[in-house]
């Protein structure tokens, strides 16, 4: 039987309703229509679907929905303000940390809760730090050199927006 | 891949929660980090037709030294106990083993307590309870770590009990948590745990049968004076380790005596 969630995705609170074995990632993709957030493995290995929870990095498709009662959401489509790019955003594109593009939303995701508790992460650190996330098209040296590439521009304070 | 339908209810205190456990049946299950139950749910190896949501069970989320002893509470995160100063400061290979458990998205959600109840063979906490006798509470009584353990996915809990603390004796001496696996956020193929108390050395090792192992052997030769590699080579003595597509049985009496070695000689 469908319940009531109240959370906060992106900022905006809001209220439905949801069966038990919805899972996080569904209820983000399909009833809010984000769609940045990708299922990939769906064994929950592969961190596609890293989303920040209060700010901690979990992966929505390993989390009911409901679970999320109370909660403040942030996805890739609300890591920079509308039109603009976040630097790790700015950083994936000019140091080319992707190929097909499909595990990225879960890579900077994930990145962008590292670089929240540690501004200037060592090569080791970002392994350490991403090790929840798969890339299988481009390896994982692009995908370090953006982050190192995001950390200096936030440290510089470097942010701002790109394209849009 | 979607679960099988199930009710679902959110307790906010151990009483709440037993109860709700209590009308859901020998089928409900508790849900607590998640991060182990999900995927059996999805991939359908699991379909419990009840939920109890204990996260929202703030009692159980505490880390309180008592005298000789670290009383753990079942919902602490991985995240919070490996970076909890106090679990450092008097159990720094809990902190050690949290830091290693899963990747850092498992490590948000996971929980402790979670961990006992699940009791994959592979679990990594379980083989510190076991080695240092450490003592799991629930709702109703005390179980002593290594009675806890009966087999593969299978403890003493009855089907509406809760876990509701871990009692860990306090030890600072050297220590070591190595794991040998192929994909860093992985599950242990083996793991090896090494502790020194002023009785001397504990060991424990992970995923070498059903239940974590406290490896006698190894301790004994140490007090008797043995040095690591001499010691290490009894790690394997009278278990018999699963074979799976991970590893051999063989492989895997070989990686007991590796690790322990390795884990003697860098504890610290």
């Amino acid at each position: 039987m469908a319940e009531t969630l109240r959370v906060t995705v992106n900022g905006e609170g809001r209220s439905d309703q949801v069966e038990p074995r919805v899972l996080l990632v569904h209820y983000l993709r399909e009833v809010c229509g984000l769609t940045g957030t990708h299922v990939g493995c769906d064994t929950s290995q592969c961190g596609a679907c890293t989303v920040l929870l209060d700010g901690a990095p979990v992966k929505s498709c390993n989390m009911l929905a409901l679970q999320a009662e109370g909660a403040e959401i942030t996805t890739i489509e609300g890591l920079a303000p509308p039109g603009g790019l976040h630097p790790l955003q700015t950083a994936f594109w000019q140091e080319h940390g992707l190929q097909c593009g499909y595990c990225t939303p879960g890579f900077i995701m994930a990145a962008a809760a590292l670089l929240a508790e540690n501004h200037d992460p060592s090569d080791e650190e970002i392994g350490r730090g991403l090790e929840g996330n798969l890339c299988r098209c481009t390896g994982y040296v692009n995908i370090r050199r953006a982050v190192k590439a995001a950390a200096r521009a936030m440290r510089e304070g470097e942010s701002a927006p790109v394209g849009g | 891949m979607i679960p099988a339908a199930f009710e679902y209810s959110r307790a906010t205190s151990v009483k709440q929660a037993v109860a709700q456990l209590g009308a859901a049946g020998p089928e409900g299950k508790v849900i607590a980090g998640g991060q182990s139950l999900l995927p059996l749910m999805r991939l359908r190896l699991s379909q419990p037709t009840y939920l109890v949501d204990v996260n929202g069970v703030r009692e159980l989320d505490y880390i309180h030294p008592d005298g000789q002893f670290l009383r753990v509470g079942a919902m602490s995160r991985h995240v919070t106990l490996a970076r909890s100063e106090v679990v450092r400061a008097q159990l720094p290979l809990l902190a050690e083993m949290a830091s290693q458990v899963g990747d850092a998205q498992v490590r948000t959600r996971g929980t402790l307590g979670g961990v006992f109840a699940h009791a994959d063979a592979a679990g990594d906490y379980p083989t510190l309870a076991v080695m240092l006798d450490a003592t799991v509470v629930t709702d109703r009584r005390r179980i002593p770590a290594r009675e806890f353990f009966q087999h593969l996915f299978t403890t003493a809990l009855e089907s509406d009990e809760l876990v509701c603390e871990v009692v860990f004796p306090i030890a600072r001496g050297p220590h070591r948590y190595l794991k040998f696996r192929r994909r860093l956020y992985d599950w242990a193929i083996v793991g090896a745990a090494v502790q020194q108390l002023d009785s001397g050395w504990r060991v424990g090792l992970t995923h070498m049968g059903p239940t974590p192992v406290r490896a006698t052997g190894v301790e004994e030769r140490l007090s008797a004076g043995a040095a690591p590699p001499e010691a290490c080579a009894a790690a394997a003595d009278g278990l018999e380790p699963p074979s799976d597509v991970r590893a051999s049985a063989a492989y895997r009496r070989h990686l007991a005596q590796v690790l322990t070695r390795r884990a003697l000689e860098q504890a610290a």
